[in-house]
């Protein structure tokens, strides 16, 4: 089994401010400390993000491999679970992502249990591509993330309409992450 | 140092998942408040647990926090909070607002402009701003969704329509994002504009109701009012005494038994910078 | 020149180390040990554990010490110790059916089966000062042992329900008990919740609500079914073994009270069950939880809540005393920013309260 935070409580704190920011500031990048040596498919930011979040309260879906798959569940305890429409977080480390509108979006009266989306993507960068406006950014931000479905901006709106209800989306690139709270708005670049 | 005794900020690690997740989604949802599983401190419920336990799942060993009570940092629960976590976490401490990376407070927001690099921490004792009008939480958790203000709105036309003027003097709620209603914590009206798209990330904890909820950085947050009878922080209309500032929020201090008065700086930190800057400029 | 008062680091310290030394009083005196005040104020290191829910009479009794015997603050002590300890799989329901009994007493019948067996109890006695205490007295004898009849002692809510007079509890779903120290309360909140929140709820918080419904408020005709206190296993089945295994005996003071239920159109008239459990020999505190209890089921049974004990919200939100100490204490701490703005707006109020009761038209702002 490969080895999980080098120190689990200062880089759990590391990861949650990374975290934190990202949420705060969407279309901010940040960067992670990463465990050294990582199972198959997962990226730096990712498994630090899952790290941070995850524990046996969440029960987490993913599409990773084997190796991933023993690996977060034996480093966090976090319950497996088949229907992507089950879990709190979601791991999305292939080409397909999961429909945001088939996630758990949470009630009118706990919109807090919309389920959190990781996913990562071959590449993130600020000043281009989409622009982003609400909550946590002054004017406008500029967020690029290469590997996104086409249908993503739609996706977004309607995800958007649902408020306070919604998923929340944290994009990983390398040791890279950027945040779309569902309280953004985010529309394609020109 | 940290004390061996304990976890790094106190609380172990699997409550600090708990914190955090539900801190994000407070992020992500302003000004919504979140149940979360608030734990018994060593300090009493009603002095700072929330914001404690807030703080506690987001400092690093990076960060320097500043604690204020009442504005000051030298106030009795303020020193004891930084005690704590000198204590737990062996973080860096600090009186300047400007170097504090995460500042916990009660009360107050500091009158320096905040930066994008801080987080302010508030100590919350009711987080329902709707609890004198409606008590039952069942209730005004159905009102928060329907996101039904009338009874607030109501409370401040009946208090405009009797006293000629409405609002309450401190605690007075605020519009987040154009959707939910929030208690900004007992501050003083005077410093509600300061939470209207501030650069800093705010974020509320109140132990004892077992609340979290936040305000993003640049964030609209609106005082509850009427058009025709807009909010209106108020400050005594004085100049403090120490420093002669005429735009901070001032102290009333009773000088002896035959109404003597003076007024000083609530923000103690503020009130030296204004000092220093005085004596440097004669 | 006003100079701000400073110095609260000093000022704590020195307060502290003063309350330290009033902690200990005339050092003429032999000091107190945890070990005497478990055996001594047995039934106040009871109250603590209970409210402070952690069964450690040692801890308890450490606390009460360093809390200068304020029993609330010695509560608080020992939850916020609790609050650090690691957690174990939950352990299995105690069965207190089969207690190793001290004191039992029923008070709808005469006599059952395993008898009543009234333990030591203060009911009966003079309440006399004993001025004999006051001297170093000495051990008082111990009573003949009685006679240990080994008969079996059925609840005597049992009795009733195979009568079928007694409302069946539904059913477990074999979900692991929700844990209110671990997640908030939500409202409506389930029995086992609203049970859990009793039994580390204050006792007189819970005595005054309990007494309540028997003056009217919330329509109660109680009768003490059974009260029984003593010994019961903890039973835990770690997931590796698969079968129970003891962790040792505690001791629990259990109350279970009847009332009579109107009945509905689609249930018939019957007994129904309030329920008190508390850590320690705790009969009061058993007893009004087991009153509120029965008080906060009129929702589910369809009784219309008219009175504060059957309010779920007012009863669970106020009922823990470390909660509410702390917020009530908190008024210590100092608000003047508060009442400063506070004072600006009466000042405000009050002008034109002046200016119309004088007749002068309001000035232009």
């Amino acid at each position: 089994m490969k080895p999980a935070f080098t120190d689990p409580v200062l880089d759990a704190q590391a990861g949650f401010r990374a975290l934190m920011e990202a949420m705060a500031r969407p279309g901010c990048v940040q960067q992670v400390i990463s465990p050294p040596d990582l199972p198959e498919g997962l990226e730096p930011a990712a498994a630090a993000a899952i790290l941070t979040l995850a524990d046996a309260e969440t029960p987490l879906w993913t599409d990773a491999g084997e190796e991933a798959r023993g690996w977060i569940a034996f480093h966090t305890g976090a319950p497996l679970v088949a229907e992507p429409a089950s879990a709190m977080l979601l791991l999305n480390t292939g080409a397909t992502m999961p429909e945001l509108a088939t996630l758990q979006a949470g009630e009118d009266e706990t919109p807090q249990d919309g389920a959190t989306l990781i996913r990562q993507v071959a590449g993130l960068s600020e000043g281009s591509g989409w622009r982003l406006t609400g909550p946590g950014i002054a004017h406008e931000h500029r967020l690029c993330a290469t590997g996104m479905p086409a249908d993503f901006p739609a996706q977004w709106r309607a995800n958007a309409a649902r408020f306070p209800c919604g998923v929340d989306v944290v994009l990983c690139a390398g040791a890279a992450l950027a945040a779309l709270p569902r309280s953004v708005a985010l529309r394609e670049g020109g | 140092m940290t004390d061996p005794g304990y976890n790094f900020a106190y609380l172990d690690e699997a409550t600090k998942r708990m914190i955090r997740r539900a801190l994000l989604k407070a992020i992500a949802i302003p000004g919504h408040q979140i149940p979360f599983g608030a734990r018994e401190m060593p300090l009493p419920y009603g002095w700072g647990t929330g914001g404690i336990q807030v703080t506690a799942s987001i400092l690093g060993p990076d960060d320097t926090l500043k604690v204020i009570d009442q504005g000051a940092d030298d106030t009795t629960n303020a020193v004891s909070i930084r005690r704590f976590f000198h204590r737990v976490a062996g973080v860096q401490v600090t009186t300047r607002t400007a170097e504090a990376t995460i500042i916990q407070t009660r009360h107050r927001i500091p009158e320096r402009p905040l930066t994008e690099g801080q987080v302010m921490v508030f100590q919350v004792p009711m987080p329902e701003p709707l609890f004198k009008l409606e008590p039952r939480l069942a209730e005004t958790r159905r009102l928060h969704a329907l996101g039904d203000y009338s009874l607030a709105q109501v409370k401040l036309y009946e208090d405009i329509a009797r006293q000629g003027e409405g609002g309450s003097a401190y605690s007075h709620p605020v519009m987040v994002n154009h959707r939910y209603l929030m208690s900004p914590s007992p501050i003083p009206g005077f410093d509600n504009p300061k939470l209207h798209m501030s650069p800093a990330l705010m974020l509320f904890g109140a132990g004892r109701e077992k609340k979290i909820y936040a305000v993003p950085p640049y964030t609209s947050v609106v005082s509850l009012d009427f058009d025709d009878h807009p909010f209106r922080p108020v400050r005594a209309p004085h100049a403090c005494a120490a420093c002669g500032s005429t735009t901070s929020y001032l102290d009333e201090i009773v000088t002896d038994d035959r109404g003597g008065r003076m007024f000083v700086c609530s923000d103690t930190d503020h009130c030296a910078e204004n000092q220093m800057a005085r004596k440097a400029a004669e | 020149m006003y100079v701000a008062v400073k110095g609260g680091d000093a000022a704590i310290a020195a307060a502290h180390a003063w309350l330290a030394e009033q902690r200990r009083g005339d050092k003429a005196l032999p000091e107190l040990s945890a070990a005497q005040l478990q055996e001594q104020l047995g039934l106040a290191v009871d109250r603590v554990m209970a409210e402070g829910s952690c069964h450690d009479r040692e801890l308890a009794a450490l606390a009460i010490k360093q809390a200068r015997g304020d029993l609330i603050e010695a509560a608080f002590l020992l939850r916020a110790y609790r609050n650090t300890l690691t957690r174990f799989p939950a352990a299995e329901p105690v069965d207190t059916g089969a207690m190793r009994v001290r004191r039992r007493i029923s008070a709808t019948y005469k006599d059952m089966p395993g008898g009543q067996v009234l333990g030591p109890t203060f009911d009966y006695t003079h309440r006399l000062l004993d001025f004999a205490l006051l001297a170093e007295g000495e051990a008082p004898l111990a009573p003949e042992e009685a006679e240990a009849t080994g008969a079996p002692m059925p609840r005597v809510s049992e009795i009733l329900a195979q009568e079928g007079l007694m409302r069946r509890e539904p059913p477990g779903d074999g979900a692991p008990p929700p844990d209110l120290t671990r997640d908030p309360l939500p409202f409506p909140a389930p029995r086992a919740l609203r049970l859990q929140s009793l039994a580390r709820g204050d006792e007189g918080f819970l005595l005054g609500l309990g007494y309540s419904t028997q003056r009217g408020y919330g329509n109660a005709h109680p009768f003490v079914a059974e009260l029984r206190m003593g010994e019961v296993e903890v039973l835990i089945t770690p997931p590796e073994l698969g079968f129970p295994i003891s962790l040792g005996e505690i001791t629990v003071t259990e109350c279970q009270m009847v009332n009579q239920f109107a009945g509905r159109a689609d249930t018939p008239p019957q007994f129904t069950r309030g329920y008190g459990l508390s850590l320690g020999h705790s009969e009061r505190k058993a007893m009004a939880m087991a009153l509120v209890d029965r008080a906060l089921m009129a929702r589910d049974l369809g009784e219309e809540v008219t009175a504060p004990a059957q309010d779920q919200e007012f009863v669970l939100l106020h009922a823990d005393n470390v909660e509410a100490t702390g917020f009530v204490e908190h008024l210590k701490l100092p608000h003047h920013v508060d009442f400063q703005s506070e004072l600006e707006k009466l000042r405000s109020i009050r002008a034109r309260w002046e200016a119309a009761r004088d007749g002068v038209p309001e000035a232009a702002e």
